[in-house]
């Protein structure tokens, strides 16, 4: 007697040999997201020149689908923190993400990004988690391309297990 | 001119001149504060025209605590000259300098947003490097070296023509 999963799997095999795969709605849009992400340009300091290398011909994050940086938030939905973030920045910054659509991450890229580094004082922003949830935090000083594309390759895995459309 | 005369040319006008290391140091009343930068920039001798550089120093303890200092220099005398004011901590108060150079301007917003010292006449004390709703004035002695929260309020940016540029 066959058992339930082996019934399933002749099934999606069935549903295979006709071109055919089922999944949930969430998932394909998700998948669909990960694989099209809208970076927008927000280079604060020296990590912006790491960013701006992991876009260019060389490391080449067109192939995840992400070589272009929106100078418009509107059309964006990741915003990659690229250098520390000043006090007088921190509603610029906040704006920036208000104005981004939904669904949308954040990257904070680098250690001044993410807890203020070695700017410990009065002018800079202990960690921009104070201003907007961040999903990934990509240490360094400045990090190099390969994490900063590391750190990338985790959010979309983050995306994918993402399991609702909101 | 060198420093030396000066220094000596001073002394005729003012009572506190100090000469240390080629430099020369005049140390005013707050009240005279306006009258010595006239002095300095008017008089045929010195005619310092350029305020290089406008600063302030906190020294918690000493009476008075605030000192303000002015770095003039005179392209066509060839000087430079250091006028230095004491502010009470009680009273941070002084008459801004604007009227005699309009250089001050930026440079005592700045030093009102990071020491919190009044500039009295001056035609728009806002803080210049911090953000409007900060509290407190960074550069003072007795402010945290490090570890300040984020003093993030929810505010946001408003179009530019409601900045008041």
């Amino acid at each position: 007697m066959e058992r339930v999963s082996d019934l399933e799997r002749r099934a999606v095999e069935d549903e295979v040999k006709q071109g055919v795969l089922t999944t949930t709605l969430a998932k394909a849009v998700n998948w669909s997201r990960k694989q099209s992400l809208w970076p927008v340009t927000f280079g604060l300091a020296c990590c912006a020149i790491e960013m701006m290398a992991t876009g260019a011909g060389h490391h080449d994050l067109a192939r995840w689908g992400m070589e272009i940086f929106r100078a418009s938030p509107r059309q964006a939905d990741l915003m990659i923190v690229a250098g520390r973030v000043s006090q007088k920045m921190a509603p610029v910054l906040r704006t920036i993400y208000d104005q981004m659509p939904e669904p949308k991450w954040v990257i904070s890229m680098g250690v001044c990004a993410s807890s203020g580094g070695m700017f410990n004082n009065y002018g800079v922003v202990q960690g921009v988690d104070t201003i907007v949830p961040v999903d990934i935090y990509v240490p360094g000083c400045p990090p190099r391309p390969e994490m900063l594309m590391y750190g990338i390759l985790r959010l979309h895995e983050k995306i994918s297990k993402r399991g609702t459309l909101t | 001119m060198t420093p030396e005369d000066l220094a000596a040319r001073l002394r005729r006008s003012f009572d506190d001149v100090l000469l240390a290391r080629g430099e020369v140091t005049l140390t005013v009343d707050r009240e005279r504060l306006l009258d010595a930068l006239r002095t300095l920039r008017d008089e045929d001798d010195f005619r310092c025209t350029f305020l290089s550089d406008l600063s302030c120093t906190d020294w918690p303890g000493r009476d008075p605590r605030v000192w303000m200092a002015y770095h003039l220099r005179s392209p066509e005398r060839n000087l430079r000259v250091r006028v230095k004011a004491g502010l009470p901590e009680e009273d941070l108060r002084v008459a801004s300098a604007v009227e005699v150079f309009p250089a001050a301007e930026w440079q005592e917003r700045e030093v009102f947003d990071l020491f919190g010292v009044v500039f009295d006449g001056h035609p728009d004390l806002r803080r210049v490097l911090m953000p409007d709703d900060w509290e407190g004035h960074p550069l003072r002695k007795d402010h945290p070296l490090g570890g300040v929260p984020t003093q993030y309020k929810g505010a946001t940016v408003p179009p530019p023509d409601q900045r008041g540029l």
